[in-house]
């Protein structure tokens, strides 16, 4: 083992030499070597269990033409661009990177490899070979309001937020919106659990919602902890959020947000087989496909079941949107007025609560 | 190691195909030009926080919250940076440098003054001011760094795409930034400090014989006080380099456990500067190699970090082995071919 020692600090000296001789890319031949970047494991039941899903799908449809690779729980940071690389070293020619805060680096590891195409989700920086696709969790989170509205008898209801950027506000002040307009009484509780995917510190935050009284809790945040916090506590209904979470059915898991990746993966995988492949912004909703609201369970009653999926089926015919006027902001001061909808770059930057909301967005 | 295969096995995996990616193929595989900067690139802050903490661990002073002090160091050193942006001056780097020196020691100092003064404990002081930092890290990344220009996502501006902040690479394709540069001054130092210097004698003293280091007139409240300085302040200019090089920004998750990884690295070198160098080097190879066998032989992330604790636990048990000499020689003998870092007693008797 000294010898491994000795060449161990060889290489370091070494390294310089080397390494000016340039990257060796394997060479491309046979199937498409596809990457997938996971911000958790594959097994949280959540946001990285329907990507991974959505990569097997996908690797089931393109048989043996493509071939899919990915790293789990890959830090959102310097330790992601190595892992990018890494992947486009070992041949991957498309590489989907599955959590914000991959922005930077993808955007660092596109610049140096402009052969390979990359897909970003939900940030906000393209190239002409790095596109970001994203969906309108605030659609879904619209019918979760409504069915929550209904459902409290506390009438306190409680959000575990994610981290306080966009996508979170959104999805805090849609349900909000259709929470207060089912029913006038309702609060929201707000939590930020500063984490995607940590079930200790996520059923923290749910067991101190439930002590506050509250009694239907959304979650922005991928593990199961906070639906197992609220079958213990029992009479506390929630929601599965980014996988549908069929395990807690009926209660205290009463519907879901379910991501659903697939078609948007087979689309773009196919896209860079043809040869067509294009950087772009992509949106999708409950239009598209890409969020589905899963199983209204029997603890819902069948009037409160039934508007809600009037709501899901409005949005799918793409007849209403969730932020419609008249609507102000949480000071008081207006934000829409009466029929008027926001842009989807306003939406993009949203960084206030809307009127009714207590609590402030940490800054 | 054979207890590594055996779990790679079980997991359907060739064992020998597994452990020769992680341990072989990031030095000499198909990618090595690349992989091996990265080995540095990881090693660096590990080495730098892990020496400032062997003085301290030496002594019997605990300091087990660099994480927090290399998160302040970032956070500090960043400010500075950012408060004269976009100025190009040459001057500023150096500036963030000390500042994220600074940082790193103030937060260091609450715990030892603490200690000084009334006592406390340092190892839950330092250890709780972690989770403050980190919540300081979350506030100043939505808050006061916030990238004006980032439509309020959270995050700073990108400090290495700013050239008077950025701490590149100084040779390309090397992974030697400034940081590793520091890591390796810092080991040479450490040793000179420890071999030649009363600093260093007076340190070993406390550690080994407190009594003994009173009547020879070492103060032990600056000593504390040194220790835990020092090694703030290396975690902190640890953070800096990291947030102004490889990380680029202050973001809610640029922490990524460094400052208590740097306390196995401490312990995995004996506290002597050399072996902490290996060490750091060591943790390095399986992080980097692990995350090859998960992209390329598709083994879960949890089976590579069971494999790190395994080898972890075994050397450590192997320390115990060694110097208590207890009849388990089958397994003494079994373990140390796989991996043994630095078990030289010429490196055990300095």
């Amino acid at each position: 083992m000294n010898l491994n020692r000795r060449t161990l600090l060889a290489s370091g000296a070494t390294a310089a030499t080397l390494a000016t001789l340039g990257l060796p890319v394997r060479a491309q031949e046979g199937p498409l070597k596809v990457g997938f970047i996971y911000v958790g494991p594959v097994g949280d039941g959540g946001w990285t269990f329907q990507h991974d899903q959505a990569r097997q799908e996908a690797q089931a449809q393109f048989g043996d033409a493509i071939e899919t690779i990915y790293q789990e729980s890959v830090p959102e940071g310097a330790d992601a661009e190595r892992a990018i690389t890494q992947m486009i070293l070992g041949g991957a020619k498309l590489i989907f990177t599955t959590s914000f805060g991959y922005m930077d680096a993808t955007v660092n590891v596109a610049a140096k490899f402009p052969d390979v195409k990359f897909e970003h989700a939900t940030g906000y920086k393209t190239a002409p070979n790095l596109a970001t696709y994203d969906a309108r969790f605030y659609e879904g989170r619209a019918v979760c309001g409504t069915i929550a509205g209904r459902m409290t008898k506390t009438n306190k209801i409680g959000y575990i937020g994610s981290y306080p950027i966009p996508e979170n506000i959104q999805g805090i002040n849609s349900a909000f919106i259709h929470a207060r307009k089912v029913n006038p009484d309702v609060e929201m509780v707000v939590i930020w659990a500063y984490t995607w995917f940590d079930p200790a510190k996520e059923a923290d935050a749910a067991k101190a919602m439930i002590e506050q009284g509250v009694d239907v809790i959304l979650q922005h945040t991928d593990s199961t902890a906070p639906q197992a916090a609220a079958q213990a506590a029992g009479n506390v209904y929630t929601f599965g959020q980014a996988s549908d979470m069929a395990a807690f059915k009926p209660t205290p898991r009463i519907s879901s947000i379910i991501d659903h990746w697939s078609p948007y993966y087979i689309q773009r995988i196919q896209a860079v087989l043809d040869g067509t492949w294009q950087s772009q912004s992509f949106w999708g909703g409950i239009k598209d496909g890409v969020v589905q609201i899963g199983e209204i369970t029997e603890a819902v009653p069948a009037e409160v079941k039934a508007e809600a999926e009037a709501l899901r089926d409005k949005m799918a015919a793409g007849e209403y949107h969730p932020f419609t006027g008249p609507l102000n902001k949480q000071d008081g001061s207006p934000w829409l007025a009466e029929g008027q909808t926001p842009t989807d770059e306003e939406l993009h930057g949203m960084n206030f609560y809307v009127e009714g909301l207590t609590g402030e967005i940490p800054s | 190691m054979v207890a590594g295969g055996l779990l790679f096995a079980a997991l359907g995996k060739d064992p020998f195909v597994a452990i020769r990616t992680i341990f072989w193929d990031p030095l000499f595989g198909d990618f090595a030009s690349y992989t091996r900067p990265q080995l540095l690139i990881k090693a660096g802050p590990l080495i730098l926080i892990a020496t400032g903490l062997s003085f301290g661990f030496r002594a019997g002073i605990w300091n087990i919250g660099a994480e927090g002090q290399y998160v302040l160091g970032a956070i500090t050193g960043a400010a500075v940076g950012l408060a004269v942006y976009p100025s190009e001056s040459r001057l500023i780097f150096p500036l963030m440098v000390v500042a994220g020196a600074l940082g790193g020691f103030a937060w260091a100092m609450i715990p030892a003054l603490l200690k000084v003064r009334f006592g406390t404990n340092e190892i839950l002081v330092s250890l709780m001011l972690v989770y403050v930092a980190t919540n300081l890290l979350a506030w100043a990344a939505l808050g006061p760094l916030q990238n004006p220009e980032g439509r309020g996502f959270p995050g700073s501006r990108n400090l290495s795409q700013w050239s008077a902040s950025a701490n590149p690479e100084l040779i390309a394709g090397t992974g030697m930034h400034w940081g590793v540069v520091t890591a390796f001054a810092a080991v040479i130092a450490a040793y000179v400090l420890l071999a030649r210097h009363s600093f260093g004698f007076n340190v070993r003293l406390a550690g080994q014989a407190p009594r003994a280091a009173a009547f020879a007139g070492v103060n032990p409240s600056r000593l504390v006080v040194a220790c835990m300085g020092l090694s703030g302040a290396l975690a902190g200019v640890a953070g800096l380099f990291e947030v102004t090089g490889p990380a680029g920004q202050i973001s809610i998750d640029f922490n990524v456990g460094y400052g208590f990884t740097a306390i196995i690295v401490a312990f995995l070198g004996r506290l002597h500067p050399i072996g902490i160098l290996l060490a750091g080097l060591l943790m390095a190879l399986t992080y980097i190699g692990g995350e090859i066998a998960q992209t390329q032989l598709g083994l879960p992330a949890a089976a590579i970090q069971m494999f790190q604790g395994m080898l972890l636990f075994f050397l450590l048990a192997m320390d115990l082995l060694v110097q208590f000499r207890l009849r388990w020689k089958a397994r003494a003998i079994e373990v140390p071919r796989t991996v043994i870092p630095q078990a030289s007693p010429a490196g055990e008797a300095r």
